[in-house]
């Protein structure tokens, strides 16, 4: 990010063609990008001469430890967690008898209504912490793209709180937030007059789902920033100059120029926050532990407490497969718009 | 260029640069009170860190760095009077408060455990995705893409999702709460965030120069070592302060698969209880050490960032 001259090296080869939800593309987008014709006439022969290992082997020998790998800790828990979604099993008592009971957990968490009210808190959470985000992180983009003098330095500063572990944030703001001592409340009392005693941003049912998308902002804003500067960074500037020319105004060259060039970079962006914090954890359990009541209970917050609290683990497991289910459907979904975004 | 330019690139006025300028600092300024708040924090003395107004000006201390190593009980005047002198600057901070050091807290283990983990992961993970994404960069792989989008899609599932078959199956083969249980699992979820981001890195390698090395009389594994791994060696520090940096951040495992023995700081930290109440003092001093390696990496680490960020994604 440093310096000012910081420019777009690989711009073409952004997130048009790289976006990892769209694998079909990347291998061609990948040596376009590295601009190697010679990469695909490799002659056959050079690699039959080779003494030692057969590429072939080679291959397989570099990938096959992390297929096992995965194959061992992802996807055989992911099969015993759909098969365990269709029992009754219950971690706490494995001693019982393990029944099948078909469809009957779906059933159960689809009809549920306080994991439909988590759905909801967790929609309120992703809708206005994406739009904060979106609002804030591309504005600032924008402004940084000024190239002011020291940009760099600031740009850092600003980047440094999304690589801090969502947990301590959450538990160090609980500090921030507290009624009387706490250094939120004094400054928001401070700037409105208002008695910094006399709100509890945590304890309180209207303002504790404000308080975890004011963290939540105040943490991945830089993330949403980065991409879109990265974005801003990638339009060339004899578009500019050519809209310039052809006498288009200060607001039409943003209208028509800088926001749809912005926009794929922005809706990845998009993409990755809303799919962490649709599964968002740590932050919230930390800050509110999903209360008072259960106003900021994420559906996370809820599978844990199924999970790990109430040893369901047959209901939960049918719970985690609708969550995992739903992001997986609505990113691919998303992607084909973002696809039809970018190839505009 | 005129100053008619303002929403150029090419040339923004002088009034709009200084107005960016000024409000990008000011956001900058407002987002690091959080962090200097909980840094200064740390060098409070219990009472000053909930008085209010919240104190700015106040005697350093280094009380909360001693509560958050040591466990402390109180005692009587009398027994206090019996003691020796104190014989450290430690014990006698601990004494003025009518209190004896019993002995280390756990946090030093904690942290310990923090360290273990994320480096055996992440060393894992870095050796794993090294090799996958130099395969999937330069081998034709039957289904490559089918692969590398399952090995990403693994990321996509809720933490506490896997934690459940994961928490069964290592209660089952006794990796519950074992040092070895987290590095694989950490290893588990880095090694897709490895595998992309080193073949991004792989794939600006241009292939020529293996070529020359294996016309020269190197096998493919020489060339590989001897070639493509010192080119690689940015992509491989940056990647692996990303997988670093994901595994001392994790929580939900942590919280979920361990309770003492390779317990990490995340779920620790908040934990930190002092007499009537959380000691924030001692947590602001353990949020500092915590945050502190990350913040510097994170500077070192800047110009990949985005990369790192996006699954190499978007690359500047």
């Amino acid at each position: 990010m440093g310096k000012v001259s910081a420019k777009p090296v690989l711009f073409a080869n952004s997130i048009p063609a790289q976006a990892p939800m769209d694998p079909e593309m990347t291998n061609s987008s990948a040596s376009e990008a590295v601009a190697i014709g010679a990469a695909k006439r490799t002659p056959e022969v050079i690699a039959r001469r080779v003494r030692g290992l057969s590429d072939r082997a080679i291959a397989w020998l570099f990938i096959a430890p992390t297929i096992v790998l995965l194959l061992a800790i992802n996807v055989f828990p992911l099969i015993w967690t759909v098969y365990l979604s269709f029992t009754n099993y219950k971690a706490n008592r494995a001693a019982r008898g393990v029944e099948w009971v078909g469809l009957d957990n779906y059933r159960r968490v689809l009809t549920d209504s306080d994991i439909w009210h988590n759905m909801l808190v967790t929609g309120h959470f992703l809708l206005w912490t994406m739009t904060f985000q979106v609002l804030i992180g591309f504005g600032l983009a924008w402004l940084i793209n000024k190239n002011f003098k020291g940009h760099g330095v600031w740009t850092t500063v600003i980047l440094l709180p999304m690589m801090l572990s969502p947990a301590v944030v959450g538990n160090f703001w609980t500090f921030l937030y507290q009624p009387q001592i706490g250094l939120f409340n004094y400054i928001v009392g401070f700037f409105t007059g208002v008695d910094p005693s006399s709100f509890e941003m945590i304890g309180s049912v209207n303002l504790a789902p404000w308080a975890i998308v004011i963290v939540d902002t105040w943490m991945w804003t830089p993330y949403v920033m980065l991409i879109c500067l990265a974005g801003l960074r990638s339009i060339p500037d004899y578009i500019y100059e050519a809209a310039e020319v052809d006498g288009a105004g200060p607001l039409r060259t943003f209208w028509s120029i800088t926001l749809p060039m912005v926009l794929p970079f922005l809706m990845l962006a998009v993409l990755f926050r809303a799919i962490e914090n649709f599964k968002m954890f740590d932050l919230v359990v930390e800050l509110t532990s999903g209360g008072p009541g259960s106003v900021t209970e994420l559906a996370s917050i809820n599978l844990k407490r199924e999970a790990f609290e109430k040893w369901r683990t047959g209901l939960s497991s049918a719970f985690a497969i609708i969550l995992f289910v739903t992001v997986f459907g609505a990113a691919n979904i998303y992607v084909k718009a973002l696809n039809r975004v970018k190839q505009r | 260029m005129s100053s008619t330019t303002a929403h150029s690139v090419v040339e923004p006025g002088r009034y709009l640069r200084f107005f960016a300028g000024a409000v990008v600092v000011v956001y900058a300024l407002v987002t690091m009170i959080p962090l200097v708040w909980i840094f200064i924090t740390g060098f409070k003395t219990p009472q000053d860190s909930i008085s209010y107004p919240p104190k700015v000006i106040f005697e350093p201390s280094l009380e909360g760095y001693v509560n958050l190593f040591t466990t402390r009980t109180r005692q009587t005047p009398d027994y206090m009077a019996t003691l020796p002198p104190p014989e450290t600057w430690y014990d006698e901070l601990v004494r003025s408060r009518q209190m004896v050091i019993a002995g280390p807290s756990k946090f030093g283990e904690r942290f310990m455990n923090s360290i273990i983990i994320g480096f055996g992961s992440t060393f894992l993970s870095v050796f794993l995705g090294t090799l996958a994404a130099y395969a999937f960069s330069r081998f034709r792989i039957p289904l490559a893409d089918d692969l590398l989008f399952f090995i990403l899609s693994t990321r996509m599932m809720p933490p506490i999702a896997v934690a459940i078959p994961i928490f069964l199956m290592y209660r089952t083969v006794g990796l519950s709460d074992t040092h070895l249980g987290m590095i694989i699992l950490y290893t588990t979820v880095n090694v897709s965030l490895a595998v992309w981001l080193l073949k991004g890195f792989v794939d600006e390698i241009p292939r020529e120069y293996e070529e020359a090395a294996l016309i020269d009389g190197y096998t493919r594994f020489q060339a590989f070592v001897k070639v493509v791994l010192p080119q690689m060696a940015t992509g491989i520090a940056a990647t692996a302060i990303f997988c670093l940096i994901f595994a001392w951040n994790e929580y939900a495992f942590a919280l979920l698969l361990t309770s003492g023995t390779a317990q990490t700081a995340p779920p620790f930290i908040p934990t930190i209880i002092g007499e009537g109440g959380l000691d924030w003092p001692a947590i602001g001093a353990g949020v500092t050490l915590f945050l502190l390696p990350v913040l510097v990496f994170t500077i070192l680490l800047r110009k990949h960032l985005l990369r790192g960020i996006t699954f190499g994604a978007v690359r500047k």
